[in-house]
């Protein structure tokens, strides 16, 4: 059998490719950067050691329930609650909000577990150690606890936020203008689809190679501070 | 296994002797006359197109379809046999005379026309747009600043993405569900969808007060008879020219549809 290929008809679209690839890129960047602090102040208020005696009991049940929740429900599931159910409790919101909104809580949960396997792996000597510095619970968090977790669990990280930049692909099902959107939207015009999801894919390719190498340097550069 | 592998060439001599057969049935034009005598009308119809054909509260079919069928079996005297069918099996039900008619939502286009033949139209089929009552729409200018859900690559996407002025926010969704979701749950404010699709989605959620605003394309039903039966072809088009007369067409439009049968072409 003999495929004939015809790149220029799905190429000629690259405004709608280029739309999709900023709206996964920006899509991604709001949801590493949300979705990361949220992993933290999850991980704090689970994790054991770190000043767990302030965190109220109703507070850790609330978090184990999200963090459980969100990791074992799919994506697609969490993201149409919030754009098609959501409504229905007067809570409205664009696909493009909605879509942010679900890879944020998405990641999060995941971020919390991950980042806390790193805050328990602190050695206990450690935090006395500050402790015995009379450093405050706060500082022993940020300063002590944290930047080596961090530092540990950082390549676990970076695969969960690739995973999460992938599956925005799924946001094209409510309307978001995302990258397999165009690329659905381009092969329903002119039935090309072989050549729009090679293009598509190959795109993905390269911006999870992308945002890998991105983040490994600024998480070594600006994250987890020198060794 | 080898010797039940039938050849490219093989295959193509059976399917040929196959179709002389049925060409050669066909030619017959005994249809009207066997159905005359055997006081049965043998009616090919679907069960998963509301409000044209679907099985009701009590499982049985109801629709357009059906009454349409019920309708020309009372003037033609005889009664009415229901063949129930799907979508790719409707001509085939023709082919293999399981079915006198199909009436199950068949457009006609040249391909249809060269196997199987075609009576009047019955009943339109149309895609439209769909929005609430209270906003008036009065043209597709009208659309400009407001969001329009379609399903992606459908028909009507197509032509909506032509007729909708530059300012229209399409929303393009998956499937014919994810976008009913999307009106009902109030994300987009107009929906562009296939009639029967749309008259499902009013029927079950009267709450969203949805009204027919515009016609985005026409491409009304035929009834399906088998090639070269002429004389009931012929019959079934006097039974529908004078349905269309006596206003019959319209009442039955009007009741599944919500919209008369307007000027259905022959």
């Amino acid at each position: 059998m003999k495929i004939q290929l015809d790149f220029g008809a799905v190429l000629s679209e690259w405004p709608l490719l280029l739309t999709g690839a900023t709206w996964t890129v920006a899509l991604t960047l709001i949801a590493v950067a949300l979705g990361t602090l949220l992993g933290i102040a999850c991980a704090w208020v689970r994790g054991r050691g770190m000043g767990a005696a302030l965190v109220p009991w109703w507070l850790k049940a609330v978090v184990t329930a999200y963090v459980e929740l969100i990791r074992n429900t799919p994506f697609i599931v969490q993201l149409f609650f919030i754009f098609f159910g959501l409504p229905a409790a007067g809570f409205k919101l664009s696909a493009e909000a909605a879509s942010c909104i679900a890879m944020v809580i998405n990641l999060g949960a995941y971020a919390a577990e991950i980042i806390r396997s790193g805050l328990e792996a602190t050695p206990k000597g450690q935090i006395e150690a500050a402790q015995s510095l009379a450093l405050s619970g706060r500082h022993i968090f940020w300063r002590v606890v944290l930047p080596p977790a961090l530092r540990k669990v950082w390549p676990s990280l970076v695969s969960q936020i690739i995973i999460v930049m992938l599956g925005s692909s799924v946001c094209g099902q409510i309307s978001t203008q995302e990258l397999s959107y165009a690329a659905d939207l381009i092969q329903s015009r002119n039935f090309r689809s072989f050549e729009a999801f090679i293009v598509v894919g190959c795109s993905y390719l390269l911006l999870s190679l992308g945002l890998r190498h991105v983040l490994n340097w600024a998480g070594a550069r600006f994250l987890l501070g020198r060794r | 296994m080898k010797m039940f592998q039938l050849s490219k060439r093989g295959a193509t001599w059976a399917l040929a002797t196959v179709s002389f057969f049925v060409a050669a049935a066909a030619q017959a034009q005994t249809a009207l006359d066997d159905i005359m005598k055997a006081k049965v009308l043998k009616v090919a119809v679907q069960t998963d197109s509301a409000p044209y054909g679907f099985v009701g509260t009590d499982l049985k079919p109801i629709g357009l379809d059906i009454e349409m069928a019920n309708y020309i079996g009372k003037k033609l005297g005889v009664a009415v046999e229901l063949v129930t069918v799907v979508s790719a099996s409707r001509i085939p039900a023709l082919q293999t005379h399981k079915a006198d008619l199909v009436i199950a939502t068949l457009g006609k286009n040249p391909d249809r026309e060269k196997v199987i033949d075609f009576t009047a139209a019955y009943s339109p089929f149309f895609q439209a747009v769909f929005g609430p009552k209270t906003v008036t729409i009065k043209g597709f200018a009208d659309l400009a600043g407001k969001t329009v859900g379609a399903t992606r690559g459908a028909m009507e996407d197509q032509e909506l993405s032509k007729l909708a002025p530059a300012g229209t926010d399409i929303k393009r969704f998956e499937d014919n569900n994810a976008t009913v979701a999307a009106f009902a749950s109030g994300q987009v404010q107009f929906v562009a969808l296939g009639a029967s699709v749309a008259a499902n989605m009013m029927t079950k959620n009267p709450q969203l007060a949805a009204e027919y605003k515009l016609l985005i394309k026409e491409s009304p039903n035929y009834i399906g008879v088998a090639k070269g039966e002429d004389k009931l072809k012929a019959k079934v088009n006097e039974i529908l020219a004078a349905a269309k007369k006596s206003g019959d067409l319209d009442a039955l439009s009007k009741k599944w549809l919500g919209r008369p049968a307007g000027d259905l072409p022959l």
